[in-house]
């Protein structure tokens, strides 16, 4: 049976307070002005291991562009090869377990599916969708029976027509129709699927060591505990008081962080609902505590900060107008040299001189060192430690979060680099401070968005 | 092979200079004729006894026609040239180099720049169609790079180093007030200068020099025929132009303390002047205060203090205007703000002026030789240049 082989999360780093929001109690997980669903499923999919993926599926209800395919950046930012097959799909925030069961049929067929999920999720101000909202990413990569560290062991779904939650294309933010509603058409098909789903595993509810229950309204699946019999601490946190639900990501945000804790042999029921219902049954493999990612859920929910006024948070949704800079307008990126940069712009692969070893970020055609012409080698370095040389705070650059805060960051081995930092609190920047890379879109210009890489503190 | 310079070979016989400042009611054309005629009137030569022209800008106007169309000159040659900020020096520089090689009797280096009408506050740099990859430093942000390096290198503490860069900025506007060329004129409390909000690092707003309109231009002859026009010419002694790598945006082993383009291009000017020990035999220097802590640095690089010690020199006030080796003693681009394509042309004027004896109350006892500086772009990453001019020939 074909299972999940590796994993990897992301929780960005700032969080809005709910007190902070018009009232109720904790906090959810926002993106930075600079993160979208592209750039914050690159970061959960590094986590993974990618080495086997032969095939992306990318879900998002968010996606940065409406049309052009958000996967392909995705796959340039983490170097897939060019021959990946990837499909792109959302529209409803099951998609997330829907694309993991698409991966599970990928696996089932041979091959080696990267499946990453994604969502910014907006409501509108001081509503219920964006109190109990996050923004979060997750990713598995899905493969043969003998590499998984959790094998599908069973799986239902259903499908209903019903106008419970819908956006028109343009429309920031979603509308509901009365919860009750949608809660007596798909509290029956959850509480069914979830039964089919068992049964096609052959697992009794008393045997499950976890259950995620996800939906964008909870009344849809509160009636599961019960119609299955299962007792209060087989119920997964759903994260509600620290993250919010994170939209198509939420499943596999919680099936992660089960995923971080679990033994060989637990078996696991996760079940989505929206529009429908999805359901899938795993079972933990003793492959499980060598194919965790190098950071859990946990260390990704507790690397935060969490006083960003609401406004600031209005203002990076761009939903709150603000007097612009007394600058011009941003420039595009400009499509040629994007795609002949696109290792560079993508991937952050700089060169390194065959002849003396200096290493380059931008690569370079001629060595500083020994003038050599045409003897460089690609090199990745989004994962190459790196620290700063020396950093300042300019208050004058246009950012959402002024003050902008510029590094110059010397990577281990050669190499040196100027760029902004993310997550960054200016009165904690000390010169030598170790960082991390981070992809982000740092801007949109006259309709193009422009992805690149910045430093980080370390998370 | 070698940097043999063009010592004693030209002479500038006559300049003229605008006002700098927010000119709103003036456009590039307007600016350029004025500095134009002034310097032809300086050196009492008409436009038709100008052979040739070099046009610098940085992007107030395309091609030599921004300045045959203005002036209506006679299809004489005209070629506008960019080179970041210092732009009007490296017209200056090809200009001299045209009369020097024989190819015309007398010919004119213009600078102009009209940045006002952009509607945006600081610098706009046009760029041309990126990956979107180029890291989005402002200027002072990329020059306050240099402060804290500094102080780590060489122990000074971040306050006392608040202290020296505002007594920089307090010095050129001292200067500048007395300047009614300058964009301000009027002297600036210290403590006003070390308190003003801040904008990049350790930089207040008046740590930065600003943006104005402005022209400035010469007449250059071959120095054999410099009598000809003026009993007070000015000859050229040194020039020379260091381009960088990009080595401090590639090379770990560089710490913002210095401009390796600046210490270049001295090591050469001094050479081609015979100048051996630039701190003695340097009367006076413009340079390129686009900052405060950028004149620091420059101090150290040209070699006017030893290295870790231009800090100290700067508060004893060496390089006051009533100091042992005056520097921006026109008020410096501090007070003048900086239209790219004039700057480097307005420090030659002000040597020009002083080398006269023609400087009024700014006048300097008795100046041997003077230096301009220009930087274009920022510290590890920048074009410099350099002059060295005298009053007499040998």
């Amino acid at each position: 049976m074909p299972g999940i082989t590796s994993y990897g999360a992301y929780v960005p780093y700032y969080r809005l307070t709910r007190k902070a929001m018009g009232g109720g109690k904790g906090e959810r997980a926002i993106a930075s002005f600079d993160e979208d669903a592209v750039s914050m499923a690159v970061e959960a999919s590094r986590d993974a291991d990618l080495s086997a993926v032969d095939t992306l599926l990318f879900a998002t209800t968010s996606p940065p562009y409406a049309e052009k395919l958000n996967a392909a950046a995705i796959a340039a930012a983490l170097s897939l090869p060019s021959s990946i097959r990837s499909t792109e799909i959302g529209s409803s925030s099951r998609m997330g377990l829907g694309a993991l069961l698409m991966g599970a049929d990928a696996a089932a067929a041979g091959r080696h599916a990267l499946v990453c999920v994604s969502d910014v999720v907006v409501g509108a101000p001081s509503g219920s969708r964006e109190k109990g909202g996050g923004d979060a990413a997750v990713a598995f990569v899905t493969g043969p029976d003998d590499e998984a560290i959790a094998r599908f062991v069973g799986q239902a779904s259903a499908t209903t027509e019903l106008l419970d939650v819908w956006r028109l294309p343009g429309e920031k933010f979603a509308n509901q129709w009365e919860e009750r509603f949608g809660a007596e058409i798909l509290g029956p098909i959850s509480n069914d699927t979830a039964k089919r789903a068992l049964e096609d595993a052959g697992v009794q509810p008393s045997d499950l060591a976890a259950v995620v229950l996800d939906a964008t309204n909870k009344r849809d699946v509160a009636g599961i505990p019960r119609a299955l019999g299962l007792q209060k601490e087989q119920l997964a946190d759903m994260l509600e008081a620290n993250v919010g639900r994170t939209g198509a990501a939420h499943a596999g945000l919680v099936l992660a962080r089960v995923l971080d804790s679990a033994s060989p042999g637990d078996k696991i029921l996760v079940v989505s609902t929206c529009d429908g219902c999805d359901a899938a049954v795993l079972e933990v493999t003793d492959k499980i505590t060598a194919g965790r990612p190098k950071r859990s859920v946990d260390r990704w929910i507790a690397s935060a900060r969490n006083d960003i006024p609401y406004n600031t948070y209005l203002k990076w949704r761009e939903i709150l107008p603000f007097e612009p800079p007394r600058r011009p307008d941003l420039d595009r990126p400009a499509a040629p040299p994007m795609q002949r940069n696109q290792h560079w712009k993508y991937g952050f692969y700089g060169s390194r001189c065959t002849e003396c070893q200096s290493g380059y970020l931008p690569p370079q055609q001629v060595c500083l060192t020994c003038g050599s012409v045409n003897k460089m080698q690609e090199e990745a370095f989004a994962d190459v430690p790196c620290k700063i040389k020396t950093y300042t705070f300019d208050h004058l650059a246009y950012t959402l979060q002024p003050p902008v805060v510029s590094t110059v960051v010397d990577f281990q081995g050669g190499g040196r680099l100027t760029c902004e930092m993310a997550d960054v609190d200016p009165a904690s920047v000390k010169i030598g401070d170790q960082l991390e890379m981070t992809f982000r879109r740092l801007y949109t210009g006259s309709g193009v968005h422009n992805y690149f890489w910045k430093a980080r503190p370390q998370r | 092979m070698a940097s043999r310079g063009i010592k004693d070979k030209v002479a500038i016989v006559g300049m003229g200079c605008t006002a700098f400042g927010e000119h709103f009611d003036r456009s590039a054309s307007d600016l350029l004729v004025e500095a134009a005629t002034d310097a032809m009137s300086s050196a009492g030569v008409e436009k038709k006894d100008v052979d040739a022209y070099w046009l610098g800008t940085m992007f107030s106007g395309l091609a030599g026609l921004t300045l045959s169309e203005a002036l209506k000159t006679d299809y004489k040659p005209v070629t506008r040239l960019e080179n970041m900020c210092a732009t009007g020096s490296d017209s200056f520089r090809n200009a001299a180099y045209a009369v020097a090689s024989g190819a015309f009797d007398l010919v004119m280096a213009v600078g102009v720049e009209k940045l006002k009408d952009s509607g945006y506050s600081g610098l706009v740099i046009p760029t041309p169609p990126s990956d979107g990859t180029e890291s989005s430093m402002t200027a002072p942000a990329m020059f306050s790079l240099l402060a804290p390096a500094y102080c780590e290198k060489y122990g000074v503490d971040q306050e006392k180093m608040k202290d020296v860069i505002s007594r920089i900025a307090w010095k050129n506007h001292v200067n500048g007030a007395k300047n009614p060329k300058a964009q301000f004129r009027k002297e600036v409390p210290l403590e006003v200068i070390k308190n003003s909000p801040p904008i990049a690092g350790m930089f207040g707003v008046f740590d930065c020099s600003g943006v104005s309109d402005g022209a400035a231009a010469a007449v250059l002859c071959r120095a054999e025929d410099a009598y000809k026009y003026t009993d007070k010419p000015i000859f050229l002694k040194a020039m020379s132009v260091a381009a960088g790598p990009n080595e401090g945006f590639m090379n770990q082993d560089y710490d913002f303390t210095t401009f390796q383009e600046v210490v270049a291009s001295c090591k050469d000017a001094y050479q081609q002047a015979g100048v051996t020990n630039p701190r003695e035999e340097i009367s006076m220097a413009e340079v390129h205060d686009c900052f405060t802590a950028t004149e620091l640095v420059l101090m150290e690089d040209m070699g006017f203090s030893e290295r870790g010690q231009a800090w100290k020199d700067c508060e004893e006030g060496r390089f006051d205007g009533d100091g042992a080796q005056p520097v921006n003693v026109d008020g410096g681009l501090k007070s003048f703000g900086h239209p790219i394509g004039a700057s480097g042309l307005r420090m030659m004027y002000e040597m020009f002026l002083q080398l006269r004896g023609e400087a009024g109350e700014r006048q300097i006892d008795n100046p041997k030789l003077g230096m301009t500086h220009n930087l274009g772009g920022q510290p590890g990453r920048c074009v410099s240049f350099v002059s060295i001019v005298g009053n007499k020939p040998g």
